[in-house]
Parts: C-alpha cells; structure tokens; sequence
C-alpha cells in the first residue's frame, strides 16, 4: 500500500514536472533554414536566406513578448537524401518547429513529405514546382514565392502574345525542369503556339553549346530556358556566343533571379524578359528592406524574390503564432490558422493563403535593362507588366490537390 | 548529318580543355607520384586571376593568358615546397588527401568572397563573332581554344618527350639518387614541374573564363570529369591523357546529341568499361 502511494505521488511529480517544462517552452520556437548553402543556387536562397529569417525574427517583436526563437540552417547540397534526413534529424532530435526555403524542387518534394508525417510545418520560398500546391499539397506545407505555373502563365503568355509560337526547351533534367516545362508548354499550346522540340540536360552543366547547336538547329522562335541557377547564367552567355539572339531567335528565361543577372552583367544579360513576384526596387517599403538586408551580406548583394519570400513567410508564421498564443508544436494547427489570417507585409503587400497551401500575390513582368538605362549598381529591371494576385497562380477549379473541396 | 558534324566540333572544343587538364594532371602523377585533387582550384584560380588581372589592373586577356600561369604556379610550387614535398615516399592516399584538403579550402575561401554564380568575363575583342562553316555557326573564340590548347598539349608532350630536360625528368623519377649523383637538383626540378603541371591548368581556367562565369565551383564540376580521363587515358602518360581528353569531349558531346541525359555519366560509364578490360588504362604501363 505504502509502494503504491509512493508511486502514486511520484508519477503525480513527474507529470507535474513535465507539464511544467511543457509550459516553460510554450513559446519555444524552432526555425530551420534548409537551403543550398554551397552549391549553384547560394546566391539565390543560401546564406542569404538564413539572413533573411534572423531579420524576420528580430522585426517581428517576438522576443519582447515573451517567444523564444532560435534560427538554425543547414545545406542540402541539393539532393533530397540529405535534405529528407536532415529534416529528420531537425524535427526528431533537434524539436524544429518550421523549416523555411527549401529550394530545389526535388529537395522540397521529398521534405515535403517527411514534414506532412512528423506534422511540422514547411513554408517553401526558393522551390519551383507548383505540385506542392497541386497533386503533392500538404496541409503542413504553404509555398510562398512562386511556381512553375505562375511563370509558365506570365512569361510564357507574354511572349506567345508577342509572336514568339513556336518554342524549344532547354530542360534542367529533374523535378523542377520536369514541370517547368510542362506548365509553359501547355500555356503555349493553349495560346495557338507550337512546341517544336526539347533537349533535357544534367543538372549543374557546364556546357551548354550541343544542346544550343540543337535549338539552333529546331528554328523555333523561342528558346525556352527551364533551368536555373549557374544553369541559366551559362546557357545565356553562351547562346550570346553561338550568335542564337543576332540570329533571329529569342531567349526566355522562364527562371531568373536577382543574383543571374547580377552575375551575367547587363550588357549579356539586357532585354531578357522573365517573372518575379519580388524586386527590391519596387517601392518606399521593398527598398528600405533591401539596403538593410543588404548591409548585412558579406556580398552587399540585394535580396533576390527566394530571399524576400523567407522573410515575409516567417513573419506571417509568428502572426499565425500570436494568434494561436503558444504551443507552436502542432504544425497542421499552425498552418491552418496562417491560411485564416490575410497576410500582409512590407515586402509582398496583402494577400492570402489558399486551401491547398499556395500564397497569392501579385507576379511582376520585369525586362532587364541595358547598360545605359541602368542608373546605379543593382539597379536592373524594369517593370512592363503585372498580373494580379488572382489571376497569377493556378486556379482551384483545375486543381488536383485533395484538400480542395469541390 | 551536318548536325553530326556540329556535335563532333563542340566535342573537341570541350575535348581541348579535358586535354589540357589532365595532361596537367598526367606531368604531375608521372612525375611527382601525386594525385593532384586541387587541381580542380587551381584551374578555377586561373579563371580568377584573369578577371582580377581585367578588372583591378585594366590588364588584358592576351597577357593573362601569360601571367595567370605564372602566378597560379607560383603558388603551385609554394604549395609544393611547404606541404607536398613532406609526402614523398609515402603512399599515393596522403598525396591525394592532402590535395583534397588544399582544394576545399581554396574553394571555400572563393565561395565566401565571390558567392556561388560568379563573374562575368568578356570575349577578347579579336576573338569576338563568328564564322559559318555551313554544318554550324562556329564562335571564333571556340576555334581559338582548340588550336591553342592542341599546340600546348604538343608544346608539353615534346618538352617532357624529347628534350633533354625532359629526359633528366623522367629519370628522375625512376632514379631520383641516382639522378642527383650526377649533380642536377632532383627536388629544385620536381618543384618546378609542379608548377609547370598547375600552371597549365591555370591556362585552362583562363581559356574558360569568357565561355563559363568565373565561379569558384567552376573546377570542382570539372576535376572529376578529367581525373575520370586521365584514369581511361592511363595514369602519368603524357600522350595517353592529350589523346583521350580530345576523344572524351567528342563522345561526351556525341552523347549530348544522342541521348543527352547520359552525357554526365558518359565518361564514368566508359572508365568503368577501361578498367575492367585494361586496368593500366589504355595507354598507360604497369605500375
């Protein structure tokens, strides 16, 4: 009898223990930037993104009132085996409450999932692929930048409008160049274009002068690029080389950022048009953010959209956060009420987050500018279009994604 | 057809930087008995000290062609003088890790200053345009690069070959005491290939620099490729690594023609082929 209420008091002392420690971390929270922090797409998310979400955590405000947060990062070096297990590793042992960027569509589908298992939440910035909102969505899972679909519609249409009807593509051989090349054909084909031929390359190539002998070769009018990264930069010098453009034929880059054309310098990289949901020069807000964020690169280099969509992904997060009031260890519960509240930041504006995890905000139609209309460093682009925040993104009634209701 | 005849172009183009890297690769293994993993480094150093040269001193490609070498195997043989020359004697396993080490490092160092998508590098003015060969238009600087990095393999082939100092090389490297005996400086002249073998990769990163960016992975993308060459052309042949580099870059680019999703595994798939049949390489002698 004595055992038993020995026992009795001390199981009552543990649990009373544990609750305690429960309540201790209640606004413990765990961010895990899981990008490329080596490879060819470091410019574009990497160090940069990690920068991005340590300045979410100090503008949010969250430590004043009483939230623990505590930013960590790792490289995926792009291949999901390493990306699904150090997600693993993240969520199990080291308690990571929300894994931000993940770029590389292959890395981000895999993660995607082993997210969805241990419920945790992933909010995708640098990750093409619109099948994370689409037939792979998730109800831990919100993509916030931009997709394969959303680009597909904006340059693709731009360009057919434009009398660009018959395409080849230049494929990145894996997931992402896999549906980027999907989304644009089909927008081709709807709009009475043509596509005439693909060549899919390895990723990371170095050379790209066979597959361009191979466009070259097809006379399509556009060449599509559905690649990105050193991918891109490369295929861009060197189609200059082989006398692709002075030829007659025309580039679309399907996917560029920031870092690409800072890296291929304006005289190579002018007239190129593509779509960005994110520019630092859009206005009084983007610009304020861009010098900060930039001041603190050891590149001084602007924040490209990936970048961008980490730190106005994270700060959506904490408001989600703040609403529920603590215990952030429910990464469904976290999600659903991120796509209850409207968003709203200084970087992407106001919008909203669907049922099937995808971000809606505006897409922006940028053409590179020429050396002579460039007024200062970093300064690239300009704006010749824009699609709005409904028309943009994929819409519900063609969605396969099952937490759509129909 | 005519289309076959681009590709087979293109392959010799890439080809011609396979050769100058591995026959790099092949002096420095021949005669050093190092397998030189920060090969790939010193490559992309070359790269760097063009576009330092272009855009710090307003020096141009022509003289960057002849100075990015001497400096990239400057540094080559001071690497060799303070850390390799310790490795003699000891098995090939040191001499590769040791070089392994040096490569992440400098890369890493680039990374940190330079980030991942690199610099733009222009086309030398005399090099610019074209030519219509009526198979394909053909870049004048891809021509340039062919037959300036053929007449360096031959250039290197016959120093190491047919000279006189060559041959006080290749004994040195069956005889080292011997060598000395009769008064030549045995380590003086191993330092100095070094530098020779990093300075023609150096050359090579020079040569690259307007076709690819200038990024700090740039040779570590390549170095596998080219050590996957010098194993199929047989280890330290000096022949054997110019030969196979060339024929590598046509059946790499065949490869891109016909089925392009193999043209990364291409070369290993054929290393793999070498090795079973002949395990010295095809042109390389028994250890």
């Amino acid at each position: 009898m004595r055992n038993r209420i020995a026992s009795l008091l001390l199981g009552t002392a543990l649990a009373l223990g544990a609750s305690a420690t429960a309540m201790a971390q209640d606004k413990a929270v765990k961010i895990g930037v899981l990008t490329d922090l080596s490879g060819l797409y470091a410019d574009l998310g990497g160090p940069g993104a990690v920068v991005a979400a340590q300045m979410a955590v100090e503008d949010s405000g969250m430590a004043a009132k009483g939230w623990k947060l505590d930013v960590i990062s790792a490289d995926h070096q792009n291949k999901p085996d390493i990306g699904t297990s150090i997600a693993r590793q993240w969520i199990d042992v080291d308690k990571v409450d929300v894994l931000m960027d993940v770029l590389n569509s292959g890395v981000a589908l895999a993660v995607n999932n082993v997210v969805r298992e241990k419920n945790a939440v992933m909010i995708n910035s640098g990750a093409a692929t619109s099948d994370l909102t689409n037939a792979q969505c998730s109800p831990n899972t919100v993509h916030w930048t931009y997709d394969t679909y959303m680009l597909a519609h904006s340059t693709g249409q731009a360009l057919v409008k434009a009398g660009g009807d018959t395409w080849f593509f230049l494929t990145a051989d894996y997931a992402f160049g896999h549906a980027l090349e999907r989304d644009t054909a089909a927008v081709v084909v709807a709009a009475g274009g043509k596509v005439i031929g693909s060549v899919k390359h390895p990723l990371n190539t170095a050379d790209f002068s066979s597959f361009l002998l191979q466009a070259q070769a097809s006379k399509a009018k556009i060449i599509g690029m559905a690649n990105g990264g050193g991918d891109t930069t490369n295929t861009i010098k060197q189609a200059a080389e082989f006398g692709i453009v002075s030829g007659g034929q025309k580039l679309a880059g399907l996917l560029l950022f920031l870092s690409d054309v800072h890296s291929l310098g304006l005289k190579v990289a002018q007239g190129l048009n593509f779509t960005e949901t994110f520019y630092w020069d859009l206005n009084d807000q983007t610009r304020a953010f861009s010098k900060r964020f930039a001041e603190r690169m050891k590149s001084k280099a602007m924040p490209t959209m990936v970048q961008a969509g980490v730190y106005a992904g994270l700060l959506h997060y904490f408001k989600a956060l703040e609403a529920i009031g603590g215990n952030p260890h429910d990464g469904a519960k976290v999600v659903a009420k991120m796509k209850e509240l409207p968003t709203d930041d200084p970087l992407f504006g106001k919008g909203t987050i669907r049922a099937d995890g995808r971000k809606l905000h505006p897409a922006y139609l940028f053409e590179v500018k020429s050396p002579a209309e460039s007024k200062g460093p970093w300064d690239y682009y300009k704006l010749v279009g824009t699609t709005s925040a409904d028309q943009a993104f994929r819409p519900l009634s063609e969605s396969a994604c099952p937490l759509v209701k129909k | 057809m005519q289309a076959l005849y681009a590709q087979l172009l293109v392959g010799l183009i890439n080809g011609s930087f396979y050769a100058l890297l591995s026959l790099g690769l092949a002096v420095i293994f021949g005669m050093l008995n190092i397998i030189n993993f920060a090969h790939g480094a010193l490559y992309m150093m070359g790269a760097f000290v063009a576009y330092f040269l272009l855009n710090l001193a307003g020096i141009n490609y022509w003289l960057a062609l002849l100075i990015a070498p001497i400096v990239v195997g400057i540094f080559g043989m001071i690497l060799e003088r303070t850390m390799l020359q310790w490795l003699t004697g000891l098995d090939h396993l040191y001499g590769l890790l040791l070089t392994f080490g040096i490569a992440l490092v400098v890369q890493g160092v680039f990374q940190n200053y330079f980030g991942s998508s690199g610099m733009p590098y222009a086309i030398p003015d005399e090099l610019k345009g074209g030519m219509n060969l009526g198979f394909m238009f053909l870049p004048v600087y891809r021509g340039w690069v062919v037959i300036f990095s053929l007449v360096v393999c031959l250039a290197t082939w016959f120093l190491i070959e047919k000279t006189r100092l060559g041959a006080y090389l290749r004994a040195a490297t069956e005889n080292p005491t011997l060598v000395r005996a009769f008064g030549i400086n045995v380590p003086r002249m191993i330092t100095l290939t070094y530098g020779l073998g990093v300075g023609l990769a150096a050359l090579a990163g020079v040569l690259s620099a307007p076709i690819n960016q200038v990024r700090p992975l740039m040779g570590a993308d390549l170095i596998i490729v080219v050590f996957a060459v010098v194993v199929i052309g047989g280890m330290g042949s000096i022949m054997g690594s110019i030969i196979t580099g060339f024929a590598l870059g046509v059946i790499e680019g065949l490869t891109k023609y016909f089925y392009p999703e193999a043209s990364n595994t291409v070369v290993f798939v054929l290393m793999v082929l070498v090795l079973l049949v002949k395990p010295t390489g095809l042109t390389g002698r028994a250890a």
